[in-house]
């Protein structure tokens, strides 16, 4: 290959990269809104699904309570805590933790604590997992997050927040034990830190 | 333009090679990490042919426009560049408008930028081809690559949960559902996991190959019966 030849490609390649880079600048800018949208609609959603319309007399999405990096509950980024209150008392709140050690990736979950510290509701909100097998995580998918709702810090006792093989209390599916290891791990992880500080959800 | 010889313009064995003698999947056994993954149920399959087809189609488009403007040294990067960018459009437009489809896929979306099926055509058709075949060959061959990915959702779907079209209205709307075609069926595990995605794959090719030797067969024993009837002495 002559010089010539190669700074002649080397310029086109750059060329080339510019201009695919700039395209998918401008879909990326024509997209950006109504991807944020839908991912607002879909926490709306799962927030509906884990703290019942009925039981709060607010509007929950917008009563929010600023929730920083936190490296207890997985978040990477500032971050928001929905509150439900009823007649103006807070009774309950949910905001996201992340398990960041997913089998291909964080998962993003969405967990409601009542002021005692009961898990109301678990939503996984985004996840990378397998098709097949470890996207039973799903609440459309399987029940699994039913095992839920009802458990706190002391229930079961601290060495029972495992999966069964790991000689805890929770099921993981046939054909994939670390995305539901990686998720009992993250909320156990997320009641012990809200147990230790409250105020950090439940105050005003 | 410059070779002309290479044009190709017979659309109807472009769509024939497409669909069945070249096919993607079943003749060049390209695309498989996509094919295997994700034909876990029908609407998975479904949904990640069709982005398949329309990156493909977008690339041999793409590739045959400026296939003059290519210089041969670097066309494969080049190939990689223009493949990439569609995929990642491909990607930001699910993510905005078909959230739920695109949560369900995840990572293969973005990973189709691997199937080699889509840089294979762009270097064996579309760079020699103008763009009207080169579209015609993205379909033929999407269509050709999408429906072994659906034959083997149907097979895969039925066997391990014994419904077809799960959780087909995040795909097609809340009209579409689900049809259960065995009631409390446990299950065939065996077909959800990759080791049946691979067993399926291998009745498929099996089966494409038995088609492939009936036709054959058909045609070379219609030979002997003319030339016999051409020469009534021969035994």
């Amino acid at each position: 290959m002559k010089p010539g030849i190669i700074s002649r490609s080397g310029l086109l390649l750059g060329l080339a990269g510019i201009i695919v880079i700039g395209l998918v600048t401008l879909v990326y800018h024509f997209t950006h809104d109504a991807i944020e949208e839908s991912e607002y609609q879909a926490l709306l959603l799962a927030i509906n699904s884990i703290i019942p319309e009925d039981s709060h007399d607010n509007d929950i999405v917008e009563d929010t309570r600023s929730l920083s990096a936190n490296k207890e509950l997985g978040l990477k980024k500032d971050s928001l805590i929905y509150r439900a209150r009823k007649q103006g008392e807070i009774f309950a709140v949910a905001f996201p933790v992340t398990a960041p050690d997913g089998y291909s990736g964080p998962i993003n979950l969405l967990l409601a604590i009542d002021r005692q510290g009961n898990i109301l509701g678990v939503r996984v909100v985004s996840h990378l997992e397998t098709p097949g097998l470890g996207d039973r995580i799903e609440s459309r998918r399987s029940d699994w997050l039913q095992l839920f709702p009802g458990k706190s810090v002391d229930n079961p006792s601290h060495e029972d927040w495992k999966v069964k093989k790991d000689g805890g209390v929770f099921d993981q599916f046939t054909g994939a034990t670390i995305t539901p290891r990686k998720i009992v791990k993250a909320i156990h992880k997320a009641l012990i830190y809200a147990e230790a500080e409250p105020g950090v959800f439940f105050d005003e | 333009m410059n070779n002309p010889e290479l044009i190709s313009t017979d659309y109807s064995k472009i769509v024939q090679d497409g669909l069945w003698n070249n096919n993607p999947a079943l003749a060049q056994v390209l695309g498989l990490c996509p094919l295997l993954a994700v034909s876990g149920t029908v609407i998975n399959a479904m949904a990640l042919g069709v982005a398949t087809m329309l990156v493909l189609i977008a690339s041999n488009l793409a590739v045959s426009l400026l296939r003059q403007y290519i210089p041969n040294e670097i066309r494969i990067p080049i190939f990689v560049l223009i493949i990439a960018g569609f995929v990642t459009i491909v990607e930001h437009l699910m993510h905005a408008y078909l959230y739920n489809l695109y949560t369900v896929l995840g990572i293969f979306v973005p990973l189709i930028v691997t199937n080699c099926a889509i840089i294979g055509r762009a270097e064996g058709f579309a760079s020699k081809n103008n763009p009207l075949p080169s579209v015609i060959d993205g379909i033929s061959m999407g269509l050709g690559f999408t429906g072994v990915l659906v034959a083997l959702g149907v097979m895969r779907e039925v066997l391990a949960q014994g419904t077809l079209f799960a959780d087909a209205s995040i795909m097609l709307g809340d009209w579409a559902t689900t049809i259960t075609l065995f009631e409390n069926y446990d299950g065939f595990l065996l077909a959800a996991l990759p080791p049946g995605a691979f067993i399926g794959l291998g009745f498929l090719l099996a089966l494409k190959n038995i088609i492939d030797q009936k036709m054959r067969t058909r045609k070379t024993s219609h030979i002997p019966l003319s030339t016999m009837a051409e020469n009534p002495e021969t035994p």
